[in-house]
């Protein structure tokens, strides 16, 4: 009865974690641009950050071939061609860590070219490690409870 | 443990025991084999339009890493084309019962070859020129052609799937993990075997072959070295050979005390890591380092690579249990208690791969149109834009993952320390530590 509490408790706890709205601090929204540089295979700089609900505007650069930058769950993109910028602009009104990535066949590692945009928290990294925490801190007494139930029985 | 004998169903028992189903697979995956290579070498040099590293790294990579090892554990090894020339060179011929006489040099393989260092060291070879092979297609097209190669030489000279056991860089790994499967080839009672006569699951029989895997099905109590070929099913006359359903992870219960194994399981966990790092981080410098073979940069990337492989890793790992109470010494310690990286390696490329291939997925529509990338259009996809695929479940599917494997990995790290009697919990803390580290990494 105990351990099956235990584990309801632990499973509850990890559902709290999976799914309820993590604290937000309410913070003005701002026009922010960034000048992204693109080469083989990489984009300069390669992580940016910004708050929930910023208008961002992405100039792409590119130095050698042409070059996109898509940006995974916000579905939006644009290409650059060789020495020519061009903008993107989106509302940033998804929270979370989303990768950024070359949409344009540019060479042998294209799909290797990958860039980081975090949008206030990255959410599930932070709820991953709480599930893991759970996972750790439930797990090792749940399975001495358990070992110690089975030894006692076995006597 | 409840197992439930699927042998035990005249359909898939009628399936197994022939030769004709198993058959016709190989050779549908011996043509699409060779079409890889072909295409490798004579196709378009883009990599996303063309069939070897389109199949090859995505599609089949997906299969065998999603489903085949997770749920059929050496399933992929059963249908796997490289030995069906060499077996054929072997034993002169396909179908027909054996000739006693062997038709090549017939060999045992090396004493003090027989272990997976072999494959440890093919696996390394592979992964330090990964960034190429992953995206070159002339050079997938050559490792290709070369595995089917030394399968055959080696065939030539030693006895049964000599490739297979012990070269073969990815029969390694599936081997390890195929432990995790909840699917294994057993025999049904012990002294049936004890008392068998001429063991011909082992040494052949007019019904089929001696094991190509060299193993005796009667000592079987790992999946490690069965390759599911099903020759056993055929020539045991007892009809005392059952492949059975059973729970997940079964064989960890008894952990292996072998460095060679240890290691495999180091050597995955991480080349994982590694690439989760290296091929979806953000850092340019690790791409142009790992691409850029031979150059003083790639050498440095080595490097680190081994050292994070073979030192770092298993030096943390080394470090956590050498205060631990035992009556075993560290050595044997280390090699059984590396038994709970073997679900957290899996779990890792598990989620590796789910990112890797959701989003490179679309490219298999429109190569099926155009194979080798020469402009045909044959299903009318060839010009299917790409598009990542699920990428809103992408985050919490690889937490799930993680989290899994991390519960997995402290189970049977309490498993295989209760069976030495020591503590499981540095190896515990060293699971949880890799495992946000590859949070990290991918998230």
């Amino acid at each position: 009865m105990g351990s099956r509490f235990f584990l309801l408790l632990l499973v509850m706890a990890g559902l709290v974690v999976a799914f309820a709205p993590l604290p937000v601090q309410p913070i003005a929204p701002l026009e922010r641009t960034f000048r992204i540089e693109a080469r083989q295979f990489a984009y300069s700089p390669s992580e940016f950050r910004v708050n929930p609900g910023d208008t961002v505007t992405i100039q792409l650069v590119s130095t050698d071939v042409v070059h996109g930058l898509y940006i995974d769950g916000y579905d939006v993109s644009v290409e650059a061609d060789p020495g020519q910028t061009t903008a993107l602009t989106f509302v940033a009104d998804k929270a979370g860590s989303f990768r950024f990535r070359c949409n344009v066949t540019c060479g042998a590692m294209h799909p290797f070219m990958i860039g980081k945009l975090t949008v206030g928290t990255n959410d599930w990294l932070v709820r991953s490690i709480g599930l893991a925490l759970i996972a750790i801190c439930g797990f090792l007494p749940l399975s001495s409870f358990l070992s110690n139930k089975k030894s006692s029985e076995n006597r | 443990m409840n197992r439930f004998e699927l042998t035990r169903l005249p359909f898939i028992k009628k399936i197994l025991k022939s030769r004709y189903p198993q058959l016709a697979v190989f050779i549908v995956m011996l043509v699409g084999y060779i079409f890889a290579i072909l295409a490798g070498l004579i196709g378009s040099p883009v990599g996303s339009r063309n069939f070897s590293i389109v199949f090859v790294w995505i599609a089949w990579w997906a299969v065998l890493i999603l489903v085949a090892v997770p749920f059929f554990g050496r399933g992929w090894c059963a249908v796997c084309p490289i030995p069906l020339p060499s077996e054929w060179l072997q034993r002169g011929a396909v179908l027909s019962p054996p000739d006693k006489k062997p038709k090549w040099f017939n060999l045992r393989w090396p004493k003090f070859l027989r272990n997976i260092w072999m494959q440890n060291i093919s696996f390394l070879l592979l992964a330090l020129f990964s960034s190429v092979l992953l995206t070159t297609p002339n050079i997938t097209g050559i490792v290709l052609a070369a595995m089917l190669v030394a399968a055959i030489g080696l065939s030539m000279v030693f006895e049964r799937r000599s490739f297979c056991r012990y070269l073969c860089p990815v029969g390694g790994f599936i081997g390890l993990y195929s432990q995790t499967a909840p699917i294994e080839l057993r025999i049904k009672d012990k002294q049936v075997c004890v008392t068998c006569d001429g063991k011909p699951c082992y040494n052949g029989s007019e019904n089929g072959y001696g094991c190509p895997w060299d193993v005796f099905p009667g000592g079987l109590t790992r999946n490690t070295y069965c390759g599911l070929c099903m020759e056993c099913i055929r020539t045991c006359p007892h009809d005392n050979i059952a492949i059975n359903l059973r729970p997940f992870s079964a064989d960890l219960a008894k952990p292996s005390t072998r460095m060679d194994e240890a290691f495999k399981a180091f050597i995955m966990l991480g080349s994982s890591m590694i690439y989760a790092g290296v091929l979806l981080g953000p850092w340019g410098t690790f791409k142009d380092a790992a691409y850029n073979v031979g150059t003083s940069v790639w050498l440095v990337y080595v490097i680190i690579f081994l050292a994070i492989i073979f030192i770092i890793l298993p030096g943390l790992f080394a470090l956590g249990i050498l205060k631990t109470k035992s009556a075993l010494p560290l050595k044997q310690r280390f090699a059984s208690l590396a038994t709970a990286l073997i679900p957290l390696g899996l779990m890792f490329w598990v989620a590796f791969s789910l990112s890797f291939v959701l989003t490179n997925a679309s490219y298999i529509i429109a190569s099926l149109s155009d194979p080798l990338g020469l402009g045909w259009n044959l299903f009318g996809t060839a010009n299917a834009a790409w598009q990542p695929l699920l990428t809103t479940i992408l985050a919490p599917a690889q937490t799930l993952a993680l989290v899994g494997g991390l519960i997995w990995s402290a189970r049977t790290a309490q498993k295989a320390a209760d069976k030495i009697k020591t503590s499981s919990i540095p190896v515990i803390a060293f699971c949880f530590m890799t495992t946000l580290v590859m949070m990290w990494l991918l998230l």
